[in-house]
């Protein structure tokens, strides 16, 4: 008979997509996939969340993916205007060449 | 409520296909040359993580994520790429190819923690597994809903105000200037 999946491949499953997410921050240089890659970070962290909270049986893990999706959103909003004002400003979005805090 | 634990073959199969989706979806995300077939493929990772919610019986976070991160946050972003007039990526070597070998070195050990704080984490806690049951209904809208407006009513509030702040600081910060 077999067993229900255990938690373990679920904590594996969101180690795995941290790491394909800190990969692309490091390596990428476009800052809108650098980005996207750190809400693919988040990501992770929240399926960790999800899977120990139905492990102990607790709802407050979803209560804190809740928040952090919450947070999540309001980076999105805050951070991609300063890219489209960092467009503005120098023409280019490349991480490496955005080095001075004011124009 | 049980979802996909009606038969755990069913289970088994509902988690494999999801989670080697979602690799593979996030795997591809990163390698994309061009940012809008990034942002694509990064919506089809949070539909399939929307899965994986699902079969975790967590309802509520599962529809939250389709609707807060592939509907809102990536329309936005995809919104960005297109205002920002795109800029293929050419494969630059030399001076960043050492730091990308010693970034991949680094997030690979990053990895390697994780698991083993992973492994950790499962021997420390198999007697927790085993004592506790999921509750009926664990993760409906109606117990989430519950728990938000009674034991974490002041972290809901606040998490309000910042909404608004992040709504109003998007504002200021995208406006033109009148100077």
């Amino acid at each position: 008979m077999l067993q229900a999946v255990p938690h373990s491949l679920y904590f594996a499953l969101s180690a795995a997509l941290f790491t394909i997410g800190a990969i692309g921050v490091i390596t990428r240089r476009n800052a809108i996939i650098v980005f996207m890659c750190i809400e693919l970070m988040l990501n992770g962290a929240n399926l960790a969340f999800i899977a120990a909270g139905n492990m102990i049986g607790s709802i407050d893990g979803m209560v804190f993916v809740f928040f952090i999706m919450t947070v999540a959103a309001a980076e999105a909003a805050i951070g991609l205007a300063i890219f489209v004002l960092i467009f503005r400003l120098k023409g280019t979005i490349n991480v490496d060449e955005i080095n001075l805090l004011r124009g | 409520m049980d979802l996909a634990f009606i038969d755990p073959v069913f289970g088994w199969a509902v988690f494999l296909v999801a989670s080697i989706l979602a690799l593979f979806c996030s795997i591809m995300m990163v390698t994309r040359k061009n940012p809008i077939h990034s942002a694509l493929w990064l919506i089809v990772t949070f539909f399939s993580i929307a899965v994986i919610y699902l079969s975790l019986q967590a309802q509520f976070i599962a529809i939250a994520q389709v609707m807060v991160y592939a509907g809102a946050i990536m329309m936005l972003i995809i919104f960005v790429i297109m205002l920002i007039q795109l800029e293929i990526e050419g494969l630059k070597r030399g001076r960043l190819s050492g730091a990308k070998i010693i970034g991949l070195f680094i997030t690979v050990i990053l990895f390697l923690e994780i698991a083993a704080a992973l492994m950790a984490f499962r021997g420390s806690a198999a007697k927790v597994a085993t004592a506790s049951t999921t509750p009926e209904g664990m993760g409906t809208v109606a117990s989430v809903g519950t728990a938000l407006y009674g034991k974490f009513l002041f972290p809901f509030e606040v998490a309000s105000i910042l909404l608004l702040i992040g709504v109003v600081g998007a504002v200021v910060l995208a406006r033109k200037r009148k100077d």
